[in-house]
């Protein structure tokens, strides 16, 4: 009898709770699949006091600490610099960081804590696709701001993020055009990182060279950070004969990548490597013997000649040592904080809906040159730059686009980009 | 029998009193955020209660449930995917893919999605377990099997870019069965959801530990060559443990999706697994709440530290989970007894005291001769 009462008792315990659960029940997706507006979270931005919140969340430990640490330096830069000059509507900005951990999961749970608890008017960080992907829909429910300062694949243009780096018209395209046009490339082998931004790049590839005649004579990926494969890479490189090689490698692999090239006999000369993903901070460890005269597409390098550069350079070595590099990833950081200042001044105000309104059309004299933000797919116009790596490991600009190219995340500008797989949602 | 009515008191008030933080005192306390939060804990202490049973009850050191846990997660995300998608219509991640795969369709059906979400751990675990107890693999072998098809899973899915979205893993969900994800009310919902599953999880087993199965389990933990004499079957023992403790591992990741927003491949390999692990041996293993409370113990910690000290708290979660292993086999539940023991007499048998599991037993079983694995003897590797 009492084994069979408890038995009852819990059977019953579980279900109520069950039953309560379920009953608590909000609201439903229309026809149209969108959500109500109606449930959405109010904002809890205080901007009464001589102060307001902003979040930095940057990866601080594992896989990505390395590059996201440089990211947050400047991003610490930009907000000292503001506070220094009075702050944005004459309040001091206040930072509260966070810690996304290299981890997706991680990332959406501390933009949450950033928005919902400290109540930050804007967020700035992530790097990886992944991290933003997983913050887009915390950005989007909430109706809060996050700036991203990394290039990335595009095809994605959301009203709650602006995208601070290099979409693929002002990155990749411009690549290809300069080997096209200034080295005379005819043929392409593409080796890249299996990811999404690797995979995407490829695409656009792709579609270019079948429009202007050049062959892809072969295409390789390697998992994120191994290098297992990356010796049979090299070797079928070596065996395709291409005029160039297309790289988008990230991470790890790019050391083997080209430790292995120098290994068989390959540089600069023999068969040049036009990188994506690697910047000043990254040379160091790859080598600058293995890398000099191969080139990178960026929108910035150190050696950029601008006063504000040469300020920007000399305000970071003074803060972190004269070892110190910067970086296009970090320049598009510190570039996204004075962005957003500019946004919050031209709308007078701090409230989200207000400095979408007012964003189109607001500039910046970037260290990188004039920037300007695009209203309506949230990107911004900068400048194209083709880099040589020189003898000191810095990169030297060799070719750039006659100024900044308007950002065109979804590639409506280019009919031979017309046929390829879109995301609905923003393009 | 003043005995039997006394733990069924302490048992009823043990339900009432959780039911009661987790029913009333946190939705009331707790800001949206820190609720969001909770039911993401529960989720991980869904797994911690499976590992419990497995590892606690049926000393099966599972290294690798962050299969079962991604296989649930990637079957609700894909229908969550889908559904957000509308009929016919295919998930806006595959930019670069060409259709959709075959099997994506079997879970756009909310039943068949609900059912795989069970039944493909089950099978797959099912599978395993009859492959590898059959065998009489056990201890540190099994451990490392079940480590290494976690590892497998997650680097099979980072090379599915174009059908599962790749390192990226799915994310960007809109509604959970119709009900929109941005609402505050439904997120509330889906808290109420897990903490009624986890509720009904640790009553199942706890109903599994007080039965004859229970008692047959923990037999086979401590004693497989003797259960075997008697007349029963342990690879069946173990392989149901197994299944249960993979099914809890699958719901736990399928509640964990719309709760927390997105899954990827780094939350199902070898260090996720791991984790899963260290909430399960911090609380006490062989206990019914040990791995719970465990294992919301330290996913408070982990989450509470590392706001506060960046990267703080990987190195002390290390630290924790060497001196439980090293000092306290039994789990910081077995603190009281391990102090009671070391002030008895020396030369004392280290008593089989209350029931499941003395404080000092060894991480993995499987030392002795008798419980040398089937393949070494064999000549196997």
């Amino acid at each position: 009898m009492p084994k069979l009462r408890r038995r009852h008792v819990g059977a019953t315990l579980t279900a109520a709770a069950l039953v309560l659960g379920t009953t608590a029940c909000g609201s439903r997706v229309d026809d149209t699949g969108e959500a109500s507006a109606a449930g959405r979270a109010e904002s809890c931005v205080d901007t009464s006091g001589d102060s307001v919140r902003i979040g930095l969340l940057n990866s601080m430990s594992g896989t990505m600490s390395i590059s996201e640490t440089t990211v947050r330096r400047s991003l610490e830069l930009a907000v000292e610099e503001v506070n220094a000059d009075g702050g944005v509507l004459g309040k001091q900005l206040e930072v509260v960081t966070e810690d996304g951990a290299s981890e997706p999961t991680v990332f959406a749970e501390r933009a949450t804590k950033l928005i919902q608890s400290d109540c930050v008017a804007a967020v700035f960080g992530g790097w990886t696709s992944s991290s933003r992907k997983a913050m887009l829909p915390v950005f989007e429910s909430n109706d809060a701001l996050l700036f991203y300062p990394v290039q990335y694949e595009g095809l994605e243009a959301s009203q709650n993020i602006f995208y601070t780096g290099a979409t693929t018209n002002q990155q990749i395209i411009p690549a290809l055009d300069y080997l096209k046009d200034e080295l005379g490339v005819t043929s392409l082998h593409l080796v890249g990182s299996d990811y999404v931004f690797p995979r995407t790049a490829n695409a656009i590839i792709k579609a270019y060279a079948e429009e202007h005649g050049i062959e892809i004579v072969g295409e390789d990926y390697e998992p994120l950070g191994s290098t297992e494969g990356i010796q049979t890479i090299v070797n079928r490189v070596q065996g395709s004969g291409a005029d160039a090689v297309f790289n988008t490698l990230n991470g790890d692999s790019n050391v083997s990548f080209f430790a292995q090239y120098a290994n068989v006999g390959l540089d600069a000369e023999a068969m040049p490597v036009l990188s994506v993903s690697i910047a000043e901070e990254e040379v160091p460890g790859i080598g600058v013997e293995k890398l000099e005269g191969q080139y990178t597409a960026w929108n910035y390098y150190q050696t950029v000649d601008t006063p504000e550069n040469e300020e920007f350079v000399a305000a970071f070595k003074e803060a972190y040592g004269d070892d110190a590099v910067t970086s296009d990833p970090m320049e598009a950081a510190y570039t996204s904080v004075y962005l957003w200042k500019g946004m919050v001044e031209a709308a007078g105000s701090f409230d989200v809906a207000d400095v979408q309104a007012a964003a189109d059309g607001v500039g910046f004299d970037a260290p990188e040159g004039p920037v300007t933000v695009n209203g309506d797919n949230h990107h911004i116009a900068k400048t194209a730059l083709i880099g040589r790596v020189n003898a000191e490991g810095l990169i030297d600009t060799v070719w750039s686009s006659d100024g900044p190219i308007d950002p065109d995340p979804c590639l409506e500008g280019y009919d031979w980009a017309a046929g390829m797989d879109k995301d609905e949602t923003y393009c | 029998m003043t005995r039997r009515w006394a733990g069924s008191a302490s048992v009823l008030s043990g339900y009432l009193v959780a039911a009661v933080i987790l029913f009333g005192a946190a939705p009331v306390l707790l800001s949206d955020f820190r609720l969001r939060l909770l039911a993401q804990f529960l989720c991980v202490a869904m797994v911690a209660v499976g590992i419990g049973l497995a590892w606690g009850s049926g000393g099966m050191l599972t290294l690798g449930q962050g299969l079962f846990f991604g296989l649930g997660a990637y079957i609700m995300a894909i229908h969550l995917q889908l559904s957000d998608a509308g009929p016919a219509g295919r998930p806006a991640f595959m930019v670069t893919g060409s259709g959709l795969p075959w099997w994506w369709e079997l879970f756009r059906n909310p039943v068949t999605a609900v059912l795989g979400i069970i039944a493909v751990p089950a099978l797959l675990a099912l599978l395993l377990g009859l492959g590898v107890f059959r065998r009489r693999v056990k201890g540190a072998y099994f451990a490392i099997l079940s480590q290494a098809s976690a590892a497998a899973f997650a680097l099979l899915l980072i090379s599915q870019q174009n059908t599962v979205g790749g390192s990226n893993g799915l994310s960007n969900f809109r509604q959970f069965f119709g009900f929109a994800l941005s609402d505050p009310v439904n997120r509330r919902m889906l808290y109420f959801i897990a903490a009624g599953v986890l509720i009904a999880m640790v009553a199942a087993v706890h109903q599994l530990r007080r039965s004859r199965y229970g008692e047959l389990l923990t037999a086979v933990r401590d004693g497989e060559e003797r259960v075997r004499f008697l007349g029963y079957d342990p690879a069946l023992v173990k392989v149901l443990a197994y299944v249960v403790a993979a099914v809890f591992a699958a719901v736990g990741g399928a509640l964990f999706v719309p709760i927390v927003g997105i899954i990827s491949p780094s939350n199902v390999g070898v260090v996720p697994s791991i984790g899963f692990l260290i909430g399960v041996a911090v609380g006490g293993r062989a206990t019914l709440l040990g791995p719970v409370l465990g294992s919301l113990a330290v996913s408070y910690a982990g989450s509470t530290l590392s706001e506060n000290v960046e990267s703080l708290w990987i190195y002390l979660q290390g630290l924790l989970f060497v001196l439980v292993v090293a000092f306290l086999p039994g789990g910081i539940g077995s603190l009281g007894a391990a102090l009671r023991g070391r002030r008895r007499a020396v030369g004392d048998v280290p008593g089989r005291s209350a029931g499941h599991g003395p404080p000092g037993r060894p991480l993995v079983d499987g030392g002795g001769p008798e419980r040398a694995p089937a393949g070494a003897r064999s000549g196997g590797v």
